[in-house]
């Protein structure tokens, strides 16, 4: 017994020894964690070998959890002192982790808020608080219309123009609906889902475009209860109820209506664009989102990288120069082309072969004139518009009933914010 | 140990043995459901401090009409799957049980949908229910000339239409607990009634339908239970798994699961919980004083 535990003993010490030694030669291992999605993880992947070529003190461990996961995971990770030194939290999420001090400021020696402010598009500047950034995205996303080509051949129209306006895309949504003798609806003008990007084309672009603001400039007052609020959902109602060029539901979802070609049009972001590229036979384009009255607007949302409370240190130092490494012009320009997903520089997002470029062309003139939502609570904001275009269209309640209960909803939503 | 009697080592060891599934559900199981009920005094994002707030989560509860709608739902669902899905597979098992060809494809038939992700069901189930000419359902009204429905559309039709597949997916289980409950009861019984000139009416109503009740019971428990606790087939087959139109098809479960996971409100989720916790006992504890009742 003595001896096995003597054996034992010396054996721990040796393992002891071992692992010092490995420590040595690795100087500092930081982590990273973002989503699953093949395109993100393998441009990280890419990104973490440039980046550890250039710097063989630092390793960088990539942990990519299920995008249905991690939220909660990240959120359990996060405050237990475990997981990611370096992270990507969707924008809307900043707050919570601010407030709960999980977060800290990006090192001002390696992060100028000057230059922050000037190179990046204005509504990264949601990242900042009391002066600082505490967080970063590597890329941007907006909304862009998805038309599809054969069907715009098949209705005898040009299938290299698409709307520019909203009358034109009435006008096309028109003659591109199709019905069989029954009246069921065989192609749709255009593909609507509240359950998808709807939400925020009516919230961020129809209501400026009619003339209105959704919120108040601080972002704690709900101000789309006017008429040029209650005109723009009426328009968007009008499509499915008076037009009758589309309806909710139709083919369970926006996405499977308009990949399937049963849809002329759609409304979504770029991060789709790898969905209906790998779609056989859809022959599509992406334009800027139309506009009304000479006016232009579009919902621009991000993840953005920041660094946990949990890196001290030799650790800080690296996971800032690895965030610092992410958010380069270069990285950002690898990660256009790999994910599709635009950069957060101006001025990469102003080249002319950036704007462009037949498919993110669009979604990057679209960033110039984009809005960031000032989220209290995404999914539930997202409810209070579904509901009311399901009271309008379902239970027929008239628009400016409807659009008040939806204002008053979203107020209390609000107003649960510190 | 060498001083103790044979049984009491027995016991020892029986004792050691138990003591790790013990642990294991102490930790894993019995302490997280404790938590939940003081969690459910609290305000609590995951990601912040855990703020406690007394009553609050409850009182808020009470105020929220979309908790009774929820709650309301839940109920619908209980109260008109159960009988319909425990009768539907009554039937079919008292009518399989008679029959001897084919018997055995038959009863694996029945039971193929309970083998099936409940997922992959829903959507299967989602597509029929859509407007004409991609929905079967819609397509064979319009062959008989009746209108069109909205089905998962509309807020009356939402919730019956989801429970639908739920009844079907369980039909197999309940029938294969039905038909074992019926070999159970010898057939000496039936031949004395024969003998004694009973129709089978009589035969059903005297014999086979209290010699099954403990079958029964077990499946009003379990189908209970199951049905209070729906969640993919409503998660799946409402637009943006939100238990729609206008929280129409909302179960309990599916609250807590938003609440949860997609608000982070900790805090109001758990309240949710014990008020299911609570549902869930009272009708266990009042079906298993059916059981005892049983003569």
């Amino acid at each position: 017994m003595r001896r096995l535990y003597q054996g034992l003993t010396r054996a721990a010490l040796a393992l002891t020894l071992l692992a010092g030694a490995a420590v040595r030669a690795q100087a500092v291992e930081i982590e990273y964690w973002q989503y699953t999605f093949k395109q993100r993880v393998e441009t990280i992947d890419e990104l973490i070998k440039q980046f550890q070529k250039a710097n063989p003190d630092i390793t960088v461990k990539h942990v990519n959890v299920p995008y249905d996961n991690y939220r909660t995971r990240i959120a359990a990770a996060i405050p237990a002192g475990e997981g990611p030194d370096v992270v990507q939290l969707f924008y809307g999420w900043l707050t919570d982790y601010i407030d709960a001090k999980l977060l800290q400021p990006l090192p001002a020696a390696s992060f100028d808020t000057a230059a922050i402010d000037r190179d990046f598009f204005p509504f990264v500047q949601g990242m900042k608080v009391g002066g600082q950034y505490y967080a970063l995205p590597t890329a941007v996303r907006s909304l862009a219309l998805f038309w599809n080509r054969k069907v715009f051949k098949d209705a005898g129209l040009d299938p290299a123009k698409p709307p520019t306006t909203l009358a034109e895309l009435v006008d096309i949504a028109r003659k591109t609906t199709k019905r069989d003798a029954a009246g069921n609806l065989l192609t749709a003008g255009i593909a609507l889902d509240t359950a998808g990007q709807d939400v925020q084309w009516i919230r961020q672009v129809l209501i400026p475009e009619f003339g209105g603001t959704p919120y108040s400039a601080d972002g704690k007052k709900v101000t789309y209860n006017t008429p040029s609020g209650v005109a723009a959902v009426q328009w968007y109602a009008d499509l499915i109820a008076k037009e009758k060029v589309s309806e909710l539901g139709f083919l369970t979802d926006g996405v499977t209506a308009f990949r399937s070609g049963r849809a002329a049009m759609t409304i979504d972001g770029s991060f789709r664009l790898g969905a209906f590229d790998g779609q056989k036979g859809l022959d599509y384009g992406v334009t800027e989102l139309p506009s009304h009255d000479g006016r232009q607007s579009n919902f621009a949302s991000y993840w953005a990288n920041g660094i946990t409370a949990k890196a001290k240190g030799e650790k800080l130092a690296a996971a800032a120069k690895f965030l610092a490494f992410i958010t380069t012009p270069a990285a950002m320009q690898l990660w256009m082309e790999k994910v599709g997903e635009l950069p957060a520089r101006v001025a990469l997002a102003q080249t002319d072969a950036v704007k462009t470029h037949p498919t993110y062309g669009a979604f990057v003139r679209g960033l110039a004139y984009s809005v960031a939502t000032d989220f209290v609570d995404e999914s539930s904001q997202r409810k209070v518009m579904m509901d009311m275009m399901d009271r309008i269209i379902i239970k027929q309640t008239p628009v400016a009933e409807a659009v008040g209960i939806a204002a008053k909803e979203e107020q209390v939503i609000l107003d649960t914010r510190k | 140990m060498s001083g103790l009697t044979i049984a009491r080592r027995q016991a020892v060891w029986a004792w050691i043995f138990l003591a790790l599934p013990l642990a294991y559900f102490s930790l894993v199981r019995f302490w997280p459901a404790l938590d939940a009920f003081s969690l459910s005094l609290s305000k609590w994002n995951l990601v912040g401090p855990r703020r406690y707030v007394g009553l609050a989560n409850y009182e808020r509860m009470a105020a929220d009409p979309v908790f009774w709608q929820v709650l309301a739902n839940t109920f619908e669902y209980l109260l008109l799957g159960l009988p319909v899905s425990l009768a539907l597979s009554f039937l079919v098992a008292y009518h399989l049980d008679r029959v001897q060809t084919g018997h055995g494809l038959l009863r694996a038939l029945y039971f193929l949908p309970h083998l099936t992700t409940a997922t992959a069901l829903a959507w299967v189930w989602r597509w029929f229910y859509q407007p004409a000419p991609v929905g079967l359902f819609n397509n064979w009204l319009s062959v008989f000339g009746i209108a069109q429905q909205p089905f998962l559309r509309s807020t009356f039709q939402a919730l019956p239409a989801i429970l639908v597949p739920a009844i079907w997916a369980a039909l197999g289980f309940q029938i294969v607990i039905f038909l074992a409950g019926l070999k159970a009861i010898p057939r000496s019984y039936y031949e004395a009634a024969e003998i004694d000139g009973a129709g089978s009416p009589q035969i059903l109503r005297e014999i086979t339908l209290p010699l099954l009740l403990p079958s029964f019971v077990f499946l009003l428990i379990t189908t209970s239970i199951g049905l209070l606790r729906i969640f993919d087939l409503v998660y799946n087959m409402t637009a943006g798994g939100d238990g729609g139109p206008l929280n129409a098809t909302k179960p309990l479960v599916l609250s807590i699961y938003q609440s949860a996971f997609a608000r982070m409100d900790m805090g109001y989720a758990s309240a949710q919980t014990v008020v299911l916790f609570v549902i869930l006992l009272l009708l266990s504890l009042l079906q298993m004083r059916l059981l005892r009742a049983r003569p």
